[in-house]
């Protein structure tokens, strides 16, 4: 079992015939994921992936015709906040945005109206979601996930795969998967996936990974301590990264002495979190317990 | 992407926010000549992308032309944080009875704009937010409303603002609003507003940062930016779609990812090896790619080891290879490569690096431990 994302999981792909969604759909179905339809303005009523998958004008259009209740976004930046709109003004339950680089200020502008319905967001810059064997939302590769019972929850994309990675090679397997993205401005936070990994009686413990920037990893900490019960390990990258310098992603910025990786990884050691010091001893943490 | 003062108070200007007499030059001889138009007295500011410049003395007070000229061939020969002077802005010097600081830019937290304000202007505002937060007025913007006009008198009334100067800082606080908004800074702000002894509001200083995730739709401000105030490296780097950082080791790294990048630092570091610079190819990188970013990391003398660190999810592995061994081509040959190679095509990529001189790892730790012995080894 899992959160978020399972075998009732009816995929919408926003941006299917581009690039990257044409390809990551592919990906998605032979994962086992239902991709039941593709939305790109002015492609509609054309079908997709080997006839498959009917696109649509419009997310309205897809939700009148399909049981779609999920949407993945792989639309270009300077769309992507449009497109998350259009997805909750639709009224889908789940919203991933894979999509990296939307301006700020179209995020500000989105999360505000976001409010008013009842849409969650994950992400945007972000890997998605996979509960390994069940469903696949996003871009994690397959290959390196199993099923099992420890709940991942990461900004990051690829220092996630090191850790699935890692965890598949001693066969420890995952209930769900989540990336919720490195951007400054972004959908679901780490309690908000705390909370749901809390009620999931299929999942044993959480691994947390972090990066420098904001205040995400302390409020999380808080409500550990207070309100989670289940065993936490984390990893936080950005130790050795020079104050006020923009690693990569726009949320990685060390601001005004808050955000900083040594106060991070504090805070979650004084909420019990075993806190590993490289990305492979989160498994030696994990095994030792 | 950030802004020169001169640039700032320039855009902050057309929007009718009121700022000094002054030009920028770019040699002591135009200094010269415009402080001669303002009568000699003037204030000449070295132009360079970072804080702190008055007490580096990139900031100095002329009486006459003649010394501005002085002042100005100093300043332009200086170095600061790094950073060679190649401008200055000269402006008029303005007396006045009080600073105020104003800034907006985003929370976050709050996922709000917010306008901060303080009665302590032209110091290190951090510094007071520190030490006296109560100092601090914030007041936190609905993104679709904008700014209101009884925020602006909040908070005018919580820096004791002077109740007849309400009006024209209402009208200044709208105009740093519209600066903000149309322009998607990151930060837009104002260090010190003063109150001149005229009994005006003026902004002596401005700060700017834009949002490089907008900079596509703002082809104006991609126009102004000085390339020539930034590590060459980094603009190369960025040409490519490559997100590259400059750092002080001499352990070249190339990473996909910037979580796994960091981590991949963090665990150089923590092996006592000093790391050269922050390098993400991002998804999906192609040979092409990958070879241009060994020869940004080679463009740098002091690197003696380059550690590749890729985890194949869109990138493939065999891309990432085949880009390696482009690389390896046209490199001078006394750097050596350390490769770990994960995920998507992981094998492949494996074999097109075997039977090399290139050195290949199994994990991430076995990796990085490497890269600290050769880079200790070429220091001998």
């Amino acid at each position: 079992m899992s959160i978020l994302v399972n075998k009732e999981t009816r995929v919408l792909v926003q941006g299917i015939t581009g690039r990257e969604g044409s390809f990551h759909a592919a990906q998605m179905i032979a994962a086992g994921t239902e991709v039941v339809a593709g939305m790109t303005p002015g492609r509609g009523g054309e079908w997709v992936l080997d006839g498959k998958v009917p696109i649509f004008d419009t997310v309205k259009q897809a939700v009148d015709v399909t049981e779609v209740n999920t949407s993945v976004i792989f639309v270009p930046a300077s769309v992507a906040a449009d497109s998350i709109s259009e997805a909750a003004e639709a009224g889908i339950d789940l919203i991933v945005c894979i999509t990296e680089g939307i301006p700020v200020k179209d995020m500000i502008q989105t999360c505000a109206g976001l409010q008013k319905t009842q849409s969650r967001l994950i992400g945007p810059n972000c890997p998605g979601i996979i509960s390994p064997g069940e469903s696949l939302v996003g871009i994690i590769p397959v290959g390196i996930t199993m099923p099992g019972k420890i709940g991942i929850i990461s900004r990051s994309g690829t220092l996630t795969y090191e850790i699935l990675y890692a965890l598949k090679r001693v066969s420890l397997g995952v209930s769900t998967c989540v990336g919720i993205g490195g951007d400054a401005i972004k959908g679901a936070d780490f309690v908000e996936i705390l909370e749901l990994f809390e009620d999931d009686p299929h999942t044993d413990s959480v691994i947390l990974i972090g990066e420098i920037g904001g205040i995400d990893e302390e409020h999380a900490a808080e409500m550990i301590m207070t309100k989670f019960s289940k065993p936490v390990y984390g990893f936080i990258a950005g130790l050795s990264a020079p104050p006020g310098k923009r690693m990569g992603h726009a949320g990685a910025i060390i601001e005004g002495g808050t955000g900083g990786a040594q106060q991070k990884i504090e805070a979650l050691t004084q909420a019990g979190v075993k806190v590993a010091t490289n990305p492979g001893q989160v498994v030696n943490l994990i095994l030792k317990k | 992407m950030r802004l020169h003062e001169y640039q700032a108070k320039n855009i902050f200007s057309r929007y009718g926010i009121p700022i000094p007499k002054g030009r920028i030059a770019n040699s002591a001889g135009e200094v010269k000549q415009i402080a001669e138009e303002l009568g000699g007295r003037a204030v000449i500011k070295a132009q360079v992308l970072a804080g702190g410049r008055g007490k580096l003395g990139g900031i100095r007070l002329s009486k006459t032309a003649q010394e501005a000229e002085e002042l100005a061939t100093q300043i332009l020969s200086m170095d600061l944080k790094g950073l060679p002077v190649r401008r200055v802005l000269v402006d008029e010097i303005v007396s006045f009875n009080k600073e105020i600081y104003l800034g907006i830019t985003n929370d976050r937290v709050e996922r709000k704009p917010v306008i901060i304000g303080s009665g302590t202007g032209g110091v290190d505002i951090e510094e007071v937010a520190r030490e006296n937060p109560e100092k601090i007025v914030k007041i936190y913007l609905d993104a679709p409303f904008g700014l209101h006009d009884f925020q602006t008198r909040e908070l005018a009334i919580g820096i004791d603002l002077p109740r007849e100067l309400w009006k024209s800082f209402n009208l200044i606080c709208k105009s740093l609003w519209k600066v903000f908004k149309e322009n998607d800074a990151a930060i837009a702000e104002i260090n010190p507003l003063v109150i001149t002894h005229n009994g005006e509001l003026m902004a002596l200083d401005g700060k700017m940062v834009v949002d490089d995730n907008s900079l596509f739709r703002h082809p104006e401000l991609v126009e102004i930016r000085d390339l020539d105030a930034e590590e060459p490296v980094e603009v190369e780097a960025r040409k490519y779609g490559l997100s590259y950082i400059k750092m002080n080791g001499n352990i070249g790294c190339m990473v996909n990812g910037a979580g796994l990048a960091m981590a991949t630092l963090d665990l150089i570091k923590a092996n006592g090896g000093e790391p050269s610079n922050f390098l993400d190819i991002g998804g999906g990188a192609n040979a092409d790619k990958v070879s241009t970013a060994i020869r940004i990391i080679c463009a740098d003398p002091s690197v003696k080891v380059i550690l590749v660190n890729i985890f194949g999810g869109i990138t493939r592995c065999d891309e990432v290879a085949k880009g390696i061994i482009a690389a390896t081509k046209v490199m001078k040959d006394n750097v050596p490569l350390i490769i770990r190679l994960a995920g998507t095509n992981a094998e492949q990529g494996m074999q097109i690096l075997e039977n090399t001189s290139l050195h290949t790892a199994q994990n991430l730790e076995d990796a990085a431990k490497m890269a600290v012995k050769f880079s200790r080894r070429a220091k001998k």
